[in-house]
């Protein structure tokens, strides 16, 4: 197996890894109990995954074809930004349109202030 | 600071034109910077100041302590979705940072949504309250409060 060989195999793992953690934090989106521990899924996997499947393009084509793409790591670095964003703006319109927090929930610390915020 | 960056810049151009090439190459330029910062940090202490490059190793750390936690993240959530029961005790608790000011906290706030379990919920007006939702509290309330003081620190150094 020469050296290009590997690089292409490396990259094709790393696409596949990507792919299957996808597919789980997909799993996850369904599996969880409510929408702030759904957010846990869709932010963090699945920017990995992204991340991955980014890199393994970018290693592909800089072997096989010597091609630097900087567009694929201006991609990972966006999905990085933009990823939580979303998240923390879902969290917290849907905390603020009062969606209920799973029943397993034991603490919350943000009811009581925004209720004094109210009252002020 | 701007006096170091030109001494380097000004010993990689030396460096350029002591190896007189035929063209001008960027590999020999950057050989030339690289010289030229060993020989500033060597110097550093002679201009009262910082070594000017210091910065930018902060940012390098920031990045890889950003990318482990993302990759130990998303191992956490990984395990708890395949567990063929989920057993969470999701909960939000309250953070007071130290941090200030309006590159700090949004980064902080971006760090923290991809550490082991939590989500930044809220942030107060002030800008120094966060309020985080853990996925499971019990366990990782502690770990979560150290690895935020990790944050703060390496945050800290690039941004101080």
């Amino acid at each position: 197996m020469s050296v290009s060989g590997i690089f292409e195999f490396l990259a094709a793992l790393l696409i596949l890894i990507g792919g299957i953690i996808s597919v789980i934090s997909a799993c996850g989106m369904i599996r969880f109990p409510d929408v702030y521990s759904r957010s846990h899924a869709a932010t963090k996997s699945s920017t990995l995954a992204v991340l991955l499947t980014l890199l393994g393009a970018f290693l592909y084509l800089w072997v096989t074809e010597s091609l630097v793409s900087v567009r694929l790591l201006l991609g990972i670095l966006f999905v990085f930004l933009t990823a939580p964003v979303a998240g923390h703006l879902i969290t917290r319109a849907a905390y603020r349109s009062n969606v209920k927090l799973s029943e397993s929930t034991i603490v919350d610390e943000l009811e009581e202030a925004l209720q004094k915020n109210k009252h002020e | 600071m701007p006096a170091q960056f030109l001494i380097n810049l000004f010993i990689a151009f030396l460096w350029m034109m002591f190896v007189d090439e035929d063209e001008l190459k960027f590999s020999t330029f950057f050989t030339g910077f690289i010289v030229g910062a060993l020989i500033v940090f060597l110097m550093h202490r002679f201009f009262g100041e910082q070594f000017y490059l210091r910065r930018f190793y902060a940012v390098v750390k920031l990045v890889l302590i950003f990318n482990s936690e993302l990759i130990q993240s998303s191992i956490f959530v990984l395990k708890h979705i395949l567990s063929p029961k989920i057993h969470i005790q999701p909960g939000i608790f309250r953070y007071e940072t130290v941090l200030r000011g309006e590159w700090e906290v949004p980064a902080l706030a971006l760090l923290l949504t991809l550490t082991p379990g939590s989500v930044v919920m809220e942030v107060t007006p002030e800008g120094n309250v966060f309020y985080i939702h853990a996925m499971d509290i019990e366990q990782s309330r502690d770990d979560l409060v150290r690895s935020l003081a990790k944050f703060e620190k390496a945050i800290m150094e690039v941004t101080r």
